[in-house]
């Protein structure tokens, strides 16, 4: 299939960029102040140990060589050690990986959930009571900062009506939906209130569309036009929309990691940052960077099957 | 009151249409006022003017499609004997597609550019005969070859942007006639194509109605589709039908000072190496239409009388009516 074909060149763009950004962690580390052989063995450690740790951990080798070493290990899962933790890097930031991609996965599942109905119903009751009060609502959602929103959220749910658990990150299917549901539901009416606006626009632009009265001249259902001929080339629009904002939300779920207690990749980088953790700073930099290019990735894809205009 | 469905009542039949869009600032369009006319079975009747004439709106008001916009209809508009006007959109749902049908004037953009040309012909097959997806999409294939469109089992399986605008417009025909309406609705179906696409279409219109016998309201502002397709013409002006005629008698011995203005404002071999004659001012508002005669402000004979009282369409010799309070008689 022509699709298929088009993915998977599409993919291989992807070869180059992922190079550009394993270069740029790489070096933005060796700019930084400070010897990673002190840092890691500290103040105790003795000019002949720190030699032998530089040696060990290569940094006694020339610069190009230390990249390649660096990138054939980031290849086999080997992001280093991490000065903090004293462990390898893979695992943990793997763990972090998931927990903050279930995070995003849910509130933009969400997302799209709630976007669907009330840009539709905003869009066929156009400057209508019902088109003005959503649009009231989700301004005063957007214009509250997501600390707040979700510390909201926690007090009446949590707090008051005992629902959801006020923090954590629960074991199991039932417990970690749970737990996730409140932070997911901040992330989500945040993206909402913006797709919300371009779904509902696109979705106005279309219904006065010539190709809407061709379908509905055909005698179509008033349902079966909006859902197979207005919905699908509206969604053209709202879908990078959508991407751009996610790619954001990958990296600023750091707020409400910190407020909901889960353990994701934004508060580990927090906490790293304020440690010296360079190795760690460096394998979440690669791992933030390859998300947002994964999710851009199927953004593209998304956007090639919504619109077969265009070519990827 | 209903009447009763025979084969002896006209195909259409307007009567006092009028349809009145919301403007800027609470005001009202009054895009149609008070128009009437008969379309008979394999009749093309032409529906002529400038922009903003109300004809688009005319015909759009039949199978009431706006475009999104919201429209107030009154009068009568009797399809087959049944009042359409009346009817809830569930029952017009029926109507459009399978007993009316409707060619647009923009091929670019008439089409679903994200839907398959097969499926898009096929839409309306399986909505209206009830078959099956892979039953309406050979249908679908063999429209297309009826109306010379070659290799028509991949054109079906094209996107719109893959054909070119008469292609395209071709399929956008061959939607319209999926179902063998009764009457197509034509509006300017040929103004976006060049000249010899143009013609190719209009050979093709007509083709169509000599094998299916369906009636043809055409609507344009092109003198030249007139005399190539319509058997008899209404002139519209300021949302009013000022001149109906046979196509031949209008071009041959036009009545209201509108159309003579029109005529003389187009080119022909004829008038070769003289001066084209341009309509002075421009069209009314139609949110304050002028009174009387709507034309007055650019009638170059107009009298204190058209200033004040607005003429009737009157019947005038056989089939033939004129809206001026001067053209009855002798103009000459």
């Amino acid at each position: 299939m022509t699709l298929l074909r088009h993915a998977l060149g599409r993919s291989l763009q992807l070869v180059p960029v992922l190079i550009g950004i394993t270069l740029i962690a790489f070096f933005l580390l060796r700019v930084m102040p400070g010897d990673p052989a002190t840092l890691i063995l500290g103040s105790r450690g003795t000019p002949d140990e720190i030699a032998a740790l530089t040696k060990r951990l290569g940094l006694d080798q020339p610069l190009w060589r230390q990249y390649l070493t660096f990138l054939f290990d980031l290849l086999r899962g080997r992001f280093g050690q991490s000065i903090v933790y004293r462990t390898e890097l893979g695992p943990l930031i793997l763990e972090r990986t998931s927990a903050t991609l279930q995070l995003v996965g849910l509130s933009t599942a969400i997302a799209i959930v709630v976007t669907l109905p009330f840009a539709l119903l905003a869009a066929l009751r156009k400057d209508r009571f019902l088109d003005q009060a959503i649009k009231v609502v989700f301004v005063v959602v957007m214009s509250m900062p997501a600390f707040w929103l979700g510390i909201l959220m926690v007090m009446v749910f949590s707090v008051h009506l005992g629902l959801t658990p006020v923090s954590g990150f629960g074991e199991g299917l039932v417990e970690r939906l749970r737990h996730l549901l409140l932070p997911s539901l901040v992330i989500a009416l945040g993206t909402s209130a913006l797709t919300i606006r371009t779904l509902r626009s696109s979705l106005i632009a279309v219904l006065g569309a010539d190709h809407v009265d061709t379908a509905r001249a055909k005698g179509l259902r008033g349902s079966t036009v909006l859902a197979r001929h207005v919905l699908r080339n509206s969604l053209i629009s709202t879908i990078s929309v959508l991407g751009v904002h996610t790619s954001w939300v990958i990296g600023g779920t750091v707020v409400i990691e910190s407020v909901f207690g889960i353990p994701g990749l934004g508060s580990l980088l927090v906490s790293s940052i304020s440690a010296r953790d360079y190795p760690m700073v460096q394998g979440l930099t690669v791992t933030f960077a390859v998300l947002v290019v994964l999710v851009n990735f199927v953004t593209d894809v998304a956007y090639a099957i919504a619109d077969p205009r265009v070519k990827l | 009151m209903s009447e009763p469905m025979t084969d002896t009542a006209p195909l259409l039949e307007v009567h006092g249409l009028s349809t009145r869009f919301p403007g800027h600032a609470g005001r009202v369009v009054t895009a149609v006022d008070g128009v009437d006319f008969t379309v008979g079975r394999g009749e093309v009747f032409g529906l002529v003017g400038e922009s903003g004439s109300g004809k688009s709106a005319t015909c759009r008001s039949i199978i009431r499609l706006f475009g999104g916009s919201r429209a107030a209809i009154e009068g009568r508009i009797l399809f087959e004997g049944r009042d359409l006007v009346p009817l809830g959109e569930r029952a017009m749902e029926e109507v459009r597609g399978s007993r009316i049908a409707m060619v647009f004037q923009d091929p670019m953009t008439a089409l679903d550019p994200t839907m398959r040309i097969g499926d898009q012909i096929a839409e309306g097959l399986i909505r209206h005969r009830g078959l099956g997806r892979a039953a309406a999409l050979s249908e679908a294939v063999e429209l297309l070859a009826g109306i010379g469109v070659t290799s028509p089992a991949e054109r079906a399986r094209a996107y719109p942007h893959h054909l070119s605008g008469g292609l395209r417009q071709r399929v956008v025909i061959a939607i319209a006639l999926a179902c063998r309406p009764r009457l197509l609705i034509a509006d300017e179906p040929t103004t976006a194509l060049d000249v010899t696409i143009q013609d190719q279409i209009l050979k093709l219109l007509m083709r169509l109605r000599d094998e299916t016998g369906m009636g043809v309201l055409m609507v344009t502002h092109d003198l030249g589709v007139v005399a190539q397709t319509c058997d008899r013409v209404a002139v519209m002006y300021a949302g009013r039908i000022v001149e109906t005629a046979g196509a031949i008698d209008l071009f041959e011995d036009p009545r209201h000072p509108y159309t003579r203005a029109l005529l003389a404002a187009r080119p022909s071999p004829e008038a070769l190496g003289t001066r084209l004659t341009p309509i002075g001012g421009d069209p009314p508002d139609l949110a304050d239409p002028p009174g009387g005669c709507r034309f007055h402000p650019r009638c170059p004979i107009a009298t204190e009388r058209c200033r004040v009282e607005a003429p009737a369409l009157a019947r005038f010799g056989t089939d033939r009516a004129v809206a001026c309070h001067l053209a009855t008689g002798d103009l000459r």
